[in-house]
């Protein structure tokens, strides 16, 4: 037993060596910001080109969805300075006053996101949000799995494809699909469509249409061939594009949610200068550019959205397809099928959750 | 037992390691994978074994992991063995009540665990920032507002499921041992400091040590109780994985896993070796 | 003196009503709450919705449980027969994927039961889809192993056989053998001596690792996301969902979590009475 003992002690004192050696590089400093983003959201190279900046320590975390950062809030579980939320989702945290008013003159870049972004219903006078990208929300499907083409919200609740479809894993998502195959919208506060839409979803599952519900897991399902069709963000289509070239893309003929993810610092942030400094660092033309090459979701920032094709040329010595960038940045005419998210009342959020959870049962 | 017999015996023992360790031998097959997939083999690579070491987030999460089991383990261990000292010369009356307590950690789901301390955290954090902001309003010095979860919290929940497995390996050695020798070396003038370090430590020590041990596995083990109680700042490698393991797991994980593996074995088989060894010298000698 | 000695139970004593007690009362005060503090019942006035969910949870775990004891109880007991240089090297060898995060070990179930995983590609090398294919004129391009029931119990016997096998073999292993000797000098054949002498005295063994694999399989909420694909949620998934998960209401997620614990602790405590019964028939 006693060299059981050892034999434990010895394990834990070569790996906390080699933790140390893996942790002193990044060495610990006084200022410090705690980020919360999405998974596969960042060019991470960009944390360090930060951290070498300004000193300042980035602590990165990510949460799943909307709903689940909003529990991790609420909870106290999650003590985050700067979070990147979507539109509907800051609309109820402003509604909450969990979010603090920015210093824009410590933002200079707000300047150079384009005003179509700013002031959004979300947050009509923009005082606690700068953009970090936008996109639609879409039907990413396999070509070689799938024999027809896919233009209709019908296919993530057919028959047909029992056994093949990715549902999300996000209520608002998930009845949005619903709501819009219906003929609904999507903020409608309606409970009757609402119920409606559960119906439609609840059958599906029933019949057993949906292999899984997912949300970043999503990434290797597809790119490994493992189901037909999914519903998922037009920047993490590309990134499975790059992996596995038979996946298609479609924002619906019924039309589609668009969104806004943006920064914003919370009222309990105990570093909100450093958060400041992460989010005009984050606004900038170099690091949009950066992203957007990374991670495939446009930029709000004009001025990196239209510089992209030709730094993609640089970067790689061939032109930047038409048709990858009109799905990344979706042009006028796919823009106007689509919504945005606006925060719902209370009520439909308590509804909302409750059929959510039904839902899995 | 038949020649037959043994042999489909062994057979089932042999099938059963397979399945144990196939999806080990996998994890450590693919972390030498060119390529970042799980499934598809794309030629030999020791990539991910030097990403390993520049990344961060593991690099970190496995020294909070190990942080926090050492620490746990040794503050169980005392605590733990005190508290089992106590409860060996307690009345049965009083005894058996507390035993049931004592024994909720380790009967209740570690889900329950978990919720229930995040609950309590978070009541207690926000009576604190109550009090606090009370108490820097009297001017007398200044106490922070605002408490999160973090090391501490996880450090707190650990050590709470942790004290009930000592109690219960180092419970049964004290019952074992002969009560008169307490009371001896008490009445041949032993303070009771002198007789617990003289007497009662050496009888229970096989005890404490298994105590200590299977503490310390719970506490690398353990992933659902962290999860709830560690907040954001602090990441065990289970939390970092179960992150990843929501996107892709990133081959890296692998290697981790492959290295710590390997550690574990060889130090094992190092001391079987030894123990072995020793045993076999010891049969001579006795011949 | 035994007095002075038992005073060191005092600051145990303490983090126990501080971390145990105070923990569970505020699970119990949650379940009887309204989200704005009031006193409700609602909570539990919809666990009738949930009832699915509790099913579910019981009859996986109750079949995983199961398992790992028709896999388990052998096991141990062909440990406890063989040489000691084979037992110890068994006891290594089911100690350590422990020491491998559990995570890890199901993340790498994922990846061989994908429908393009490794166990279907497998079955495509040799030939066993299109067997199957020509037996029952179906069209398989493969067989359907993740995101299914079959799999949420496999990881869960997976990841806990060894909580199954070690207490059998360490009750098993100090057997008195004299016992098992005497039986069969008065005549008990080998099934005779199984049933009426080793199975009793191993019940103990039995009934802790029961409770060792249910309690966890019950109320797992990491397996069942990962190899069920989160469309069939078991206890686990429901509660953490309502603290960290999607549909944020931990009134709710408490009240589950307390008819859970209440519902186990009812299993454990009928579990150890009956255990207790057989215990005392066999003394006698």
């Amino acid at each position: 037993m006693k060299k059981t003992l050892a034999l434990a002690m010895m394990m834990v004192t070569i790996l906390t060596l080699t933790a140390c050696g893996g942790n002193s590089s990044s060495g610990s400093k006084d200022r410090v910001v705690n980020v919360c983003s999405w998974g596969e959201y960042i060019d991470e190279s960009l944390i360090d080109q930060f951290e070498e900046e300004t000193g300042i320590k980035v602590n990165y975390q990510t949460a799943e969805s909307n709903e689940a950062l909003y529990s991790l809030l609420k909870t106290g579980a999650g003590d985050y300075d700067v979070i990147v939320p979507s539109d509907y989702m800051i609309g109820r945290l402003i509604a909450e006053d969990m979010l603090a008013e920015l210093n824009y003159d410590n933002i200079p870049n707000y300047a150079l996101i384009d005003d179509q972004y700013k002031n959004l219903s979300y947050d009509p006078d923009n005082k606690y949000t700068v953009p970090y990208t936008w996109g639609t929300l879409g039907i990413i499907y396999n070509t070689t799995m799938v024999d027809e083409e896919i233009t209709s919200w019908d296919a993530m609740f057919d028959e047909k494809y029992a056994g093949q479809v990715l549902m999300i894993r996000n209520s608002r998502d998930a009845l949005a699909a619903a709501l819009l195959d219906l003929g609904y919208d999507i903020n409608t506060t309606d409970e009757a469509q609402i119920r409606e839409a559960y119906e439609l979803l609840s059958a599906a599952k029933n019949n057993g249409v949906y292999q899984a519900f997912v949300m970043d897991e999503i990434f290797q399902k597809m790119e490994g061939g493992n189901a037909a069709i999914a519903m998922y963000y037009a920047g993490d289509y590309l990134t499975m594009l790059e992996t596995n070239e038979d996946l298609a893309y479609v924002v619906p003929e019924e039309g589609s949610n668009w969104f806004v993810d943006a920064m914003c610092v919370l009222k309990n942030a105990q570093h909100k200068d450093e958060a400041e400094a992460w989010i005009n660092f984050i606004a900038g033309t170099d690091a949009n550019l950066a992203n957007m090459d990374y991670i495939w979701y446009a930029s709000p920032n004009a001025e990196a959205l239209e510089q992209y094709p030709a730094y993609y040329e640089e970067t790689y010595g061939e032109p930047l397809d038409q048709e990858t960038f009109e799905i990344m940045a979706a042009p006028a005419d796919v823009l106007d099928r689509c919504t945005l998210y606006e925060n719902l009342p209370a009520k439909t959020l308590t509804l909302y959750n409750d059929l959510w959870t039904e839902l899995g049962i | 037992m038949s020649k037959n017999n043994s042999f489909l015996n062994r057979l089932f023992m042999a099938l059963v390691f397979i399945f144990l360790y196939a999806p080990i031998f996998l994890l450590i097959i693919f972390s030498f994978n060119a390529g970042k997939s799980n499934a598809v083999w794309q030629g030999f690579s020791l990539e991910w074994y030097g990403k390993l070491l520049n990344n961060r987030l593991i690099m970190q999460s496995v020294y909070t992991t190990l942080l926090v089991s050492l620490l746990a383990t040794v503050i169980a261990t005392i605590a733990g063995t005190f508290a089992a000292i106590g409860f060996f010369a307690m009345r049965r009356k009083v005894r058996e009540p507390l035993m049931t307590v004592n024994n909720i950690p380790m009967m209740n789901a570690d889900i329950v665990t978990g919720v229930s301390l995040c609950l309590l955290f978070v009541a207690f954090f926000n009576g604190w920032g109550s009090f606090a902001a009370w108490f820097n309003s009297l001017g007398l010095f200044h106490l922070p507002t605002r408490l999160t979860m973090g090391f501490g919290t996880l450090l707190i929940a650990h050590i709470t499921f942790n004290i009930p497995y000592v109690i219960l390996s180092v419970g049964p050695k004290l019952r074992q041992m002969d009560k008169n020798l307490v009371d001896a070396a008490m009445d041949l003038g032993c303070t009771w400091m002198q007789a617990f370090w003289k007497v009662i430590l050496p009888e229970i020590k096989p005890g404490i040590v298994s105590g200590a041990l299977t503490a310390f596995t719970m506490s690398i083990d353990d992933f659902v109780i962290s999860y709830f109680t560690a907040g954001s700042s602090a990441s065990t490698l289970a939390m970092t994985i179960y992150g990843m393991t929501k996107k892709r797991v990133s081959p890296e994980i692998n290697a981790i896993s492959t290295l710590l593996f390997v550690t574990v074995l060889v130090l094992l088989a190092i001391i079987n070796i030894r123990e072995a060894r020793q045993e076999r010298l010891r049969q001579t000698r006795l011949s | 003196m035994k007095n002075k000695l038992s005073r060191l139970t005092i600051p145990y004593v303490i983090w126990m009503a501080l971390f145990v007690v105070a923990p569970i009362i505020m699970v119990v005060i949650y379940a009887f709450s309204s989200a704005d503090g009031g006193f409700t019942l609602s909570n539990f006035a919809k666990m009738g919705t949930y009832a699915v969910v509790f099913t579910r949870s019981f009859k996986l775990a109750i079949i995983a449980t199961i398992i790992c004891l028709a896999i388990g109880y052998p096991v141990s007991y062909i440990m406890s027969k063989e040489g000691p240089r084979f037992q110890r090297i068994a006891m290594v060898l089911i100690m350590l994927p422990m020491w491998m995060n559990f995570l890890l070990r199901t993340y790498s179930w994922m990846s061989i039961l994908e429908n393009n995983g490794l166990l279907n590609q497998l079955f495509q090398k040799i030939g066993l889809i299109a067997l199957y294919n020509s037996i029952f004129g179906t069209d398989l391009q493969f067989f359907r192993m993740i995101n299914t029931q079959g799999a949420v119990v496999l990881g869960m016997v997976y990841n806990y056989l060894p909580f199954m096998i070690l207490p059998i073999y360490s009750v098993i292993v100090k057997m008195d053998n004299s016992l098992i000797e005497a039986a069969r000098d008065l005549g008990a054949n080998s099934v005779n001596v199984f049933r009426r002498v080793i199975l009793p005295l191993s019940l103990p063994g039995v009934l802790s690792g029961i409770t060792m694999v249910f309690v966890p399989s019950v109320s797992t909420f990491a397996i069942s996301k990962m190899l069920g694909g989160g469309t069939e949620l078991l206890l686990g998934d429901l509660i953490e969902q309502q603290f960290l998960g999607g549909a944020y209401n931990p009134q709710l997620g408490a009240a589950i979590s307390l008819v859970m614990m209440i519902i186990v602790v009812i299993c454990m405590v009928v579990m150890n009475r009956f255990g207790e019964g057989e215990e005392q028939a066999v003394m006698m």
